[in-house]
């Protein structure tokens, strides 16, 4: 078993309610960030923790936290988002689901260490139950003093609210959520100003994903030189991996970071394997916007090194023969999978999701989806391919924000590394619905 | 100040001037033709810019302190230049292949009805695909559709041909009381619309058409009159009633007729004041107006075709013509206005 931090209670009944989860060393990090630290300190700790935004970008959060402009009298935010709706991510609605609280806390450590007296937790509008979930967290909460005015005595005052967004994937981008929760149309901000000196309503915030701020608990709790012992190099701590696919055992896992690919697919611990005894074929390692890697790739490096759970491990060799950690929604498919047909999938999904506000992803995104149909519908030619490549390499880094890089990457992995099944889909259409088809093609490709 | 050099001219502009302002102030000192295309930002108004990326630029070198290059292009109206930076704009192969790809995304769902466009040979859009485009599309798909509406009794919205710089969304945000139109929906349906039809009601909401790169937002006052280039430029003023408004207008003549007002429009093609709807729609006869001379209209657009020079010939501001052997002949005042040749 390797450690736990987050999800270490998560299997006992009644977790969700305050009474359960202080009998079982909750809320223990606030008392002793309220009493015994100095907002500063924390701040510290969690720089020599070595946590890094588990949303997707990896950005080390102790970074962040120290950009924060502290303008005389300007209020300051702390913002979570838990607007998570990237295909293949849920690592944060089993979070909140389970224990609410976790991230309470660490919302109340975390808002105390940037001097915040509002914070907000922007949450998916379609979790709308978790909503529920937080908000009897909250009023709990309020009632044992552990918000309000005056925290456990300390004097430090924090009013904590929760957010519903209204449907919309861009809004998981800090600065339209920002926009969002201000009440506008979420479409992101142009940067700079970044929103550590210029966010909500102008003042200066942090926005942080769900389960980055539940990390900053048990860092005040063991202290940062402590976490940072766990994991691999500058990967420190553990991960919520929400693994699905073709594997035996779907579901969210926390790993400690530097576990082998191979180990985390196969173990009984994790997926336990792939179902029916089928062969794996390929993984989308950190949620639907990073490249996929075929299964030579995914479990060992260019180099012949086996592949690791980590930052580093995983976008070893760039995107030619790497990917991303990202925010850990580990898909895995099985051999009979259509690479073709699954990015079709998802290209559909950027391009619904698409704010409009820049012209290369506005257009961009819904012209992959129309050509990739044409693939699924038989009617493609070989130049469809290259033309395929060209846009989404048109739209990659010419976006305001990163949906464009998002909706681009897996286009360009697909056609990098199994370009033949995109040739297949031209030359023979009639056979592309024939599942033992893809065996015999798969069969012929390793060989 | 800070010393920017773009495509090997260097220059000494003041801090926070945006690299697009100090490629436009090297045209305007050195004659050259280097500031990156336009859609969206619009220096009259605040926040814009940063939408179309047409304006990208590439950073070679980011600022004397921090000579790294810039991994990415960046929309040069929306990024400030720092003391030492290199910027590449049309010396960048790569960054041309760049821009053609954003003008084809800009094209793909655009009608390409100039035939029937009230906005062909003013159009932005036109100017940009002959400027950095590529010859032909790519795209073989139907494209987007919308029914035209109006927008009030005076103005036209074409949402076909918009390409949601959202320019007319800011001027109505910022040169009117209360903004009633705005965007709905997202991605590629997104289109500009004013809640459940309100029309615009604003003394300045005609400006909204003078910002329109496009032909999305027309004057329906001049809706199918003439071609743009059949009309002739000149610039007029009046005493206008309206404390904002400067009475100071363009009015494109055909003839002695009056066929539109519009803004007076500077060499990027942004208004220099922004004028009322009284001015614009109301006043239509060459009586209600001081008629100053000709427009200066640039070389490379189409609306320059002899019509100035007409036009100076039949306001009588030029009473020679130069025959090709050199030879000057004198002509009698208003020699070539059309009126007195048909008499």
């Amino acid at each position: 078993m390797s450690k736990k931090l987050l999800l270490t209670y998560d299997h006992i009944p009644g977790i969700n309610t305050l009474e359960v989860y202080r009998q079982n060393n909750g809320y223990k990090s606030l008392e002793k960030a309220l009493k015994t630290m100095k907002p500063d300190d924390i701040v510290e700790e969690v720089k020599k923790s070595g946590l890094r935004g588990r949303g997707g970008a990896g950005f080390p959060t102790g970074m962040k936290w120290s950009f924060l402009a502290k303008p005389e009298g300007v209020p300051r935010h702390l913002v979570c988002n838990a607007d998570e709706s990237e295909p293949g991510t849920f690592k944060d609605r089993y979070l909140m689901e389970r224990i609410p609280h976790l991230l309470i806390e660490g919302m109340i450590v975390s808002s105390f260490a940037l001097g915040a007296n509002t914070s907000y937790i922007y949450v998916r509008g379609e979790y709308f139950y978790i909503i529920k979930i937080l908000q009897n967290a909250i009023k709990e909460a309020y009632a044992a003093g552990l918000l309000g005015k005056n925290i456990l005595g300390s004097g430090y005052d924090l009013d904590l609210y929760v957010q519903p967004g209204g449907g919309a994937y861009i809004c998981g981008e800090e600065t339209a959520l920002l926009e969002s929760l201000e009440g506008k149309r979420g479409n992101p901000r142009l940067k700079p100003p970044f929103p550590a000196v210029a966010g909500l309503w102008g003042r200066p915030t942090v926005v942080n994903n769900v389960e980055t701020i539940a990390a900053v608990v048990p860092i005040v709790n063991f202290g940062g030189d402590e976490y940072a012992k766990i994991g691999i190099g500058k990967s420190t701590g553990t991960k919520l991996i929400s693994a699905s696919g073709h594997i035996n055992k779907p579901g969210v896992y926390e790993i400690e970071l530097g576990v082998p690919v191979e180990e985390f697919i196969y173990s009984d611990e994790y997926c336990g394997g792939i179902r029916n005894g089928k062969k794996l074929k390929a993984v989308v390692a950190g949620g639907s916007s990073v490249p996929i890697l075929p299964t030579e790739l995914i479990l060992t490096t260019a180099k012949g090194e086996p592949r690791l759970m980590s930052y580093e491990s995983l976008s070893d060799g760039g995107f030619a023969t790497g990917t991303m950690l990202g925010s850990g929604g580990f898909i895995a498919m099985d051999e009979d999978t259509s690479i073709v047909k699954n990015l079709f999938t998802f290209a559909r999904f950027y391009h619904h999701e698409s704010c409009g506000q820049c012209s290369p992803c506005r257009e961009g995104t819904g012209w992959m989806e129309k050509i990739l149909k044409k693939f699924i519908d038989g009617k493609a030619t070989m130049s469809d391919i290259d033309l395929l490549w060209d846009v989404q390499s048109k739209i990659e880094g010419k976006t305001i924000c990163p949906l464009g890089e998002a909706a681009a990457w897996p286009v360009a992995a697909a056609i990098r590394h199994f370009r033949h099944e995109f040739e297949e889909y031209v030359k023979n259409p009639q056979s592309i619905h024939d599942v033992k088809h893809y065996f015999r093609l798969n069969n012929l490709v390793e060989a | 100040m800070a010393k920017v050099t773009i495509d090997d001219i260097t220059i000494d502009v003041p801090d926070g001037t945006s690299i697009l302002a100090a490629a436009r102030m090297i045209d305007e000192q050195h004659g050259t033709n280097i500031a990156p295309p336009t859609m969206c930002y619009y220096s009259k108004l605040k926040t814009t810019g940063g939408y179309c990326r047409t304006c990208i630029v590439t950073v070679e070198k980011g600022s004397e302190k921090d000579p790294r290059p810039m991994p990415k292009p960046v929309p040069s109206c929306r990024t400030n230049v720092m003391d030492g930076m290199v910027v590449r704009n049309t010396t960048s192969p790569e960054l041309l292949e760049a821009r053609a790809g954003v003008v084809e995304f800009l094209l793909i769902n655009h009608p390409l009805d100039c035939p029937v466009c009230d906005q062909a040979g003013e159009c932005h859009l036109q100017d940009l695909g002959y400027e950095n485009g590529k010859e032909g599309t790519r795209y073989e798909f139907q494209r987007r559709e919308f029914e035209p509406i109006d927008i009030g009794d005076k103005i036209k919205l074409h949402m076909n041909r918009c390409i949601l710089c959202y320019r007319c969304v800011k001027t109505c945000e910022q040169i009117t009381d209360g903004r009633v139109h705005g965007v709905i929906n997202r991605g590629d349906h997104a289109e500009i619309s004013t809640y459940i039809q309100n029309a615009i009601d604003n003394d300045f909401s005609g400006n909204v058409i003078d910002v329109c790169p496009v032909g999305a937002l027309t004057d329906r006052t001049f809706r199918f009159k003439s071609r743009v280039w059949f009309t002739n430029p000149v610039d007029a003023h009046r005493d206008c009633n309206n404390e904002k408004c400067s009475g100071k207008t363009r009015l494109w003549m055909k003839g002695d007729d009056v066929l539109r007002v519009t803004a007076r429009k500077d060499r990027w093609g942004e208004v220099e004041e922004f004028i009322c709807n009284s001015c614009r729609f109301d006043h239509k006869k060459t009586s209600d107006w001081t008629i100053e001379g000709p427009s200066k209209i640039s070389h490379h657009s189409v609306i320059s075709q002899n019509h100035n020079e007409l036009r100076k010939l039949q306001l009588g501001i030029h009473k020679q013509i130069k025959k090709l052997d050199g030879t000057k002949i004198d002509l009698g005042e208003g020699a070539l206005n059309p009126n007195n040749i048909d008499k």
